[in-house]
């Protein structure tokens, strides 16, 4: 996973709230087996069916931060959702909710979700609308969005703010803790079932 | 300290928990399907890691898989070789699949229940955010990507942030003709898509200890809907009768161990929920939804909604492009609706139950002809049990299609899907946009309400008499 510190790019605003995971990438794109080259998959059926899609519009088109309704990314957990906005050129999202899987995939795949407060929102969607070609910066490591004159704070939890400022993947952050992991398998109740398969009994 | 269903389950599984630090679950059982698993053993193979628990794992080939020809090659080249991939990958990691053609293969949340590995009181993911659907047994049960599946297959553990507590609590019995399906759009009617989020609901309440197993899981499949990270119901008499002799589950002194176990797994008394919703059950009545998210539901009886009406400026304009989307105008009664297709299946709708309570509906009657309806099994088992009882040519002589197991037209990745401008009343759980299809039109409904509706080819409950009517199949057809 590529480290996250500071990002300025230009914004798109989003103006959709309850965008689901079908609409960032539509089922069709789910039966590739790579993890790479999504961007073709990116809001598909938005962009061809409406000319004035934002990301149509080519005042748009080298946004790297999106600025959606709330609820952004509900509904399938699947990641090519975030590996879909990566590839098309995103790093950070901004919603004032996201779905929950989404967000989860977002921290393991690099792409910075950024919760704002809704008005604040609307406040970048006029600021960017005004201006596409406005600055924003998205830093981390101060959990601050800046643009104009404006700084805003927002959360996250400390260790996934340590772990993407690092760019550290969970699974090796895991494998330290192997001996934990024994110790519990140690006692987990016998009855508990494999998926092995089972005879005739 | 009394604590929630879901904390038991929780903290039975914490591996570590270290300040600052989001706590480390074991997971006791993952399951693995084709449409999101091929980058997670990339990912590992890269590693040069291996699966820590396969015999943990149980993979099976569902989203992308075709309904009819099943003993054909897959027809779709790029569905295809995801399922070889599937195939390759479940071999070399010497995990069990169960391939199309197997008896136990099906959707991943209907084959688990069925061969007794979903057990109360168990830690339970998969690539699949309607993974909720486990919960319906006192499971903590939820769907995760596929950098979690990695991760999950590499540690069989999960990094995990302790989840809020919602209790979803409904008093009272469901009226005849009301079903867990119209009980679920109604509490996702009431708190929205994203009343859940961060949270584990619990259902509890008379009305849902009343609900058969397979109606729970219904109800916990659409947990998602809600927002919620899980859905879980305590595990009780109803839960121990189901789970008794299926081919995993525990038998003997086994049994007589997971059960004084599973006992415990209540809520206890004074145990603190951040957020509770009480419902009437008596005031269920089939649900239908007329928008493009789950929440966009109201009563069959009622019309479509006016925009206009919406005191939300968000809420308007998401109403006003839902309306133009689904090709609706307010006002319209929503039983004068007419649909094109008729989708009975998938993982909320696609079990034995379901598929008995929408035959004994159309036994006897030919459908509209100029609607089509799809019967999709959600498991081989489910399938072979429907043909066992003969329910298989009840759809066949009302005219319905009767197909092989998997998703299909729940999610059109195989070539079930609906037209642009198609309209669906369909027993699924996500009316999004081209969901099913690219600019199809999904109304969500119960297995009841498909039955009628595909018997008039409009928007109908079998509570009005009058929405039976069908045409009666000539004798000797
Ligand atoms: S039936 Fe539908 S919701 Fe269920 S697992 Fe398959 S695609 Fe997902």
């Amino acid at each position: 996973m590529e480290a996250f510190t500071t990002h300025t790019g230009t914004a798109a605003p989003l103006r959709h709230s309850d965008v689901d995971t079908d609409q960032i990438i539509p089922a069709e794109y789910l039966k590739r087996i790579t993890r790479t080259g999504f961007e073709d998959g990116l809001f598909v059926d938005w962009r061809r069916s409406d000319p004035d899609f934002v990301l149509n519009q080519p005042r748009y088109a080298t946004a790297s931060i999106l600025v959606a309704g709330p609820d952004f990314g509900i509904g399938s957990s699947r990641e090519h959702a975030v590996w879909a906005l990566l590839d098309g050129g995103f790093r950070v999202v901004v919603s004032a909710r996201f779905g929950d899987i989404f967000r989860t995939n977002c921290t393991k795949a690099g792409l910075l979700a950024v919760v704002l407060p809704q008005r604040e929102v609307e406040a970048l969607w006029e600021a960017t609308e005004a201006d596409p070609t406005l600055p924003v910066t998205v830093d981390l490591t101060e959990r601050e969005v800046r643009y104009g004159d404006r700084a805003l704070p927002f959360q996250m939890e400390d260790y996934t703010r340590w772990r993407l400022l690092n760019g550290l993947d969970d699974i090796g952050l895991t494998e330290r803790h192997r001996a934990d992991i024994d110790a519990y398998e140690a006692r987990r109740s016998a009855w508990l079932p494999t998926a092995l398969p089972v005879g005739p009994r | 300290m009394p604590k929630t269903l879901a904390e038991k389950v929780y903290d039975a599984h914490v591996v570590r928990s270290a300040d600052g630090e989001p706590d480390l679950l074991y997971i006791d059982l993952h399951l693995v399907h084709e449409g999101t698993s091929a980058q997670a053993f990339d990912g590992l193979r890269a590693a040069g890691r291996t699966v820590r628990r396969p015999d943990l794992t149980m993979a099976t080939e569902d989203h992308n898989v075709p309904t009819t020809d099943l003993l054909a090659p897959i027809a779709d080249p790029v569905g295809r070789a995801q399922v070889e991939a599937l195939r390759r990958n479940t071999a070399a990691f010497g995990i069990r699949e169960a391939p199309l053609g197997d008896r136990d293969q099906g959707i991943v949340h209907v084959i688990g229940p069925q061969l007794g590995l979903t057990l109360p009181g168990m830690a339970i993911v998969c690539g699949d955010s309607h993974t909720s659907t486990h919960g319906a047994f006192g499971a903590l049960a939820f769907g995760i990507g596929t950098s979690e599946v990695e991760h999950v297959l590499a540690t069989q553990t999960l990094p995990q942030y302790r989840p809020k507590q919602m209790a979803v609590t409904v008093d009272g019995e469901l009226p005849p003709g009301a079903s867990a399906k119209d009980l679920i759009l109604a509490v996702i009617a009431r708190i929205g898509t994203a009343g859940g989020r961060e949270h584990i609901i619990e259902y509890r309440g008379a009305a849902i200890e009343a609900l058969s197993m397979e109606a729970r899981m219904t109800v916990c499949n659409m947990s998602i809907e809600a927002g919620a990270r899980a859905g879980m119901i305590a595990p009780d008499r109803t839960t121990f009768d189901y789970v008794k002799g299926r081919p995993h589950a525990p038998r003997g002194a086994d049994w007589d161990a997971a059960l004084a176990y599973w006992k415990t797994l209540r809520t206890d008394e004074g145990a603190v929920f951040d957020r509770e919703v009480h419902i009437d059950a008596s005031s269920v009545t089939p649900y239908v939804t007329w928008g493009t998210n789950p929440g966009q539901a109201l009563p069959i009886s009622a019309t479509v909604p006016d925009p206009a009406d919406l005191a939300d400026e968000s809420e308007r304009r998401a109403a006003e492009s839902a309306l133009a989307y689904m090709g609706l105008t307010a006002g319209t009664p929503l039983r004068d609706i007419e649909v094109d297709t008729v989708f009975l299946g998938s993982c909320t709708n696609g079990r034995i139950e379901d598929l008995r309570v929408a035959a004994e509906l159309l036994r006897g009657r030919r459908i509209d002809p100029d609607t089509r309806m799809l019967v999709v099994p959600g498991s081989v088992q489910v399938g072979l049990q429907a043909e066992a009882e003969g329910l298989d040519r009840v759809f066949i002589e009302a005219g319905a299609e009767w197909r092989g197991a998997g998703c299909s037209m729940c999610l059109a990745m195989n070539a079930d899907r609906l037209a642009p401008g198609e309209r669906a009343a369909s027993t699924t759980n996500r009316n999004f946009r081209g969901r099913q299809g690219k600019g199809g039109r999904t109304h969500l409904v119960s297995p009841a309400v498909a039955a009628a509706t595909a018997l008039t080819g409009r928007l109908a409950a079998p509570a009005a008499p009058a929405d039976l009517a069908g045409t009666p199949t000539p004798p000797g057809a």
